[in-house]
């Protein structure tokens, strides 16, 4: 089901959107956000000088920074009377970002959700529990209000208490999961041992994930635990740019289509700025060209991807963005060697003998990085054989040194011991001090 | 003829092996053999209890990774070359030996659990040459 006709609107027609609110975004801006008004006036850029998205590549970028720099409302364009719900980023270093919405914002989020619902395969009758920590964060209630708009029953569960959560899905007849997809994984293995079989006695269909990323081995996990009758897509979003709602997956499974008319997408080169030919891969930056409170302009993701305009055979016309290989923040650098430990995942996942619960340990020794691999061991034969232990250590070695060029050290761990995440997974444990 | 040894997967850290110990105890299983060699992360403890499948459902619902292997359990006299003969048995047959550790019966002797590449090849093997091999009744038997 396509949701809103803005979806499959002609190329041109999108673009006529972007430019009025593009235009309509950057006046605004100008006369009501100082720290833009500054930055314009450095650049030498009057609204005026922004006739259309060719000229967009002119305005300077926001980032991190300049949200933190202006906390809490600074780079609000609204008087705080106007607001009606303000969230804050986790932010695990220095300040939180802090994010504002006004009665426009929240009906235009919860619009974007609901539409990335549909992409994702939901319905309006699906019973739809959210296992997202409510609070702050902006997942739970992006993905809550969006459902509404859909028609959905919503179970705000949030996260924690997985055996409940389970009754709740058995007794309720749940058919539509939110969770990040760690923790999707681990409701089904509390199912197993509480003797749920997941295909069996539950009515789930659909998942929608996000908040972490989702890579195509973890997905392999997802239906081995679900079920393959399952929908399973992620989303994209960043609380800076909205929450949940920037864009996400249809069922073709490839890539993200972006709400083009809320959010303009470019793609950069990360060191020089310069924006890249369409198909090139490079930094995501987000133009959100239709809110009131928070419109960033410009906005740094960090996010590396590349943008597709070909037509998607699901009928949208909406470019999409391919699957993140992952967050630029979640990039570790080993002896000089970028590596993100979706990669590192991807090779685990493909290894039968062991799990989907690991976890990174990167340290420094004698002036050089180190990295290990701490992965449990799923299959049983192995655990009275040394031989096999060792063999399988080996094939990991091996296999992480063909995809990352890197000698590793892998610590085979037993079942149920490495930590388990209701939230979003923090698999890597950086020991290094600077 | 065939035992069943539980093997259990755990971590090379402090109290490890006492969690074990003190799960089976709680339960009342006899822990009647224990094989461990050293490594440097991890290890397998292999043992014979009173009641393997008991046993390894307790280590399970604890959170431990339990298999059960079957082994052999060989008897050997206290004199010398006892040992000899059973791997001059075996090695004959070309049959490889994966791991061995003793078990003691009583005062005037003990067994050896052997774990070859073919059990079963070694079953015959060493019955053919008229060595005794403890069922898990006779194994049960001994703590009385």
């Amino acid at each position: 089901m396509i949701w809103a006709k803005e979806e499959t609107l002609s190329r041109e027609e999108i673009k006529e959107i972007q430019t009025a609110r593009l235009r309509e975004t950057v006046e605004r801006v100008y006369h009501t956000v100082e720290p833009y008004r500054k930055k314009m006036d450095e650049a030498g850029l009057k609204p005026e000088d922004i006739r259309g998205l060719e000229d967009l590549h002119n305005l300077p970028f926001t980032t991190k920074q300049d949200m933190r720099d202006n906390y809490p409302f600074g780079l609000f364009a609204v008087p705080k009377k106007d607001l009606i719900r303000i969230h804050a980023s986790s932010g695990t270093t220095g300040k939180p970002t802090v994010v504002g919405y006004t009665r426009k914002d929240l009906d235009v989020w919860s619009e974007c959700v609901c539409r990335i619902a549909c992409m994702g395969g939901a319905q309006p009758d699906e019973i739809a529990q959210i296992c997202f920590g409510y609070g702050m964060f902006t997942g739970a209630l992006g993905l809550h209000y969006g459902l509404e708009r859909l028609g959905a029953a919503i179970v705000p569960s949030s996260t924690g208490n997985t055996e409940k959560q389970l009754m709740f899905m058995k007794d309720f007849g749940t058919t539509l999961l939110i969770a990040t997809p760690s923790y999707a994984l681990r409701i089904a293995e509390v199912a197993e041992q509480m003797g749920i079989h997941p295909q069996c006695d539950l009515s789930m269909r659909t998942a929608l994930v996000g908040s972490e990323l989702m890579t195509e081995a973890m997905r392999q996990e997802m239906y081995k635990a679900w079920g393959d009758h399952m929908n399973i897509t992620q989303n994209y979003g960043m609380s800076e740019l909205m929450g949940p709602g920037v864009s996400g997956e249809c069922l073709e499974l490839n890539g993200m289509h972006i709400n083009e008319d809320h959010f303009i997408p470019e793609i950069i080169d990360p060191r020089t700025g310069e924006v890249l030919p369409p198909g090139e891969k490079g930094e995501l930056v987000i133009t959100c060209i239709s809110k009131e409170a928070l419109p960033l302009i410009r906005y740094r993701t960090k996010d590396i991807t590349r943008l597709m305009y070909e037509p998607c055979k699901c009928g949208r016309t909406t470019v999409r963005m391919e699957n993140l290989l992952g967050r630029t923040d979640d990039m570790l650098k080993i002896r000089g060697v970028n590596v993100f430990p979706s990669q590192i995942e991807e090779v685990l996942l493909g290894i039968e003998e062991c799990g989907p619960h690991y976890e990174i340990v990167v340290d420094r020794k004698n002036h050089s990085d180190t990295l290990e691999i701490r992965v449990e061991v799923l299959s049983d034969y192995m655990m009275d054989s040394y031989a096999a232990l060792q063999e399988l250590e080996k094939k990991i070695k091996s296999k992480i040194r063909v995809v990352l060029g890197l000698d590793i050290k892998v610590s085979l761990v037993s079942p149920n011991s490495i930590q388990r995440f209701e939230g979003k997974a923090k698999r890597v444990i950086d020991l290094r001090k600077n | 003829m065939f035992i069943e040894q539980l093997s259990i997967f755990l971590e090379n850290r402090p109290g490890k092996l006492k969690g074990i110990a003190d799960a089976l105890k709680e339960k009342n299983i006899n822990i009647i053999s224990l094989g461990l060699s050293d490594t440097t992360d991890y290890g397998i403890a292999r043992m014979i209890v009173s009641d393997s499948a008991r046993a390894k459902q307790v280590l399970l619902e604890k959170g431990y990774t339990a298999v059960l292997t079957p082994v052999l359990v060989v008897e050997l006299q206290q004199e010398v070359g006892a040992l000899s003969q059973i791997l001059d048995t075996l090695s004959t047959k070309g049959l490889n030996l994966e791991y061995m550790y003793a078990l003691v019966t009583g005062k005037e002797g003990g067994a050896m659990v052997v774990k070859t590449s073919d059990q079963a090849r070694t079953y015959q093997t060493l019955k053919d040459a008229g060595m005794k091999m403890f069922s898990e009744e006779e194994l049960n038997e001994l703590k009385k």
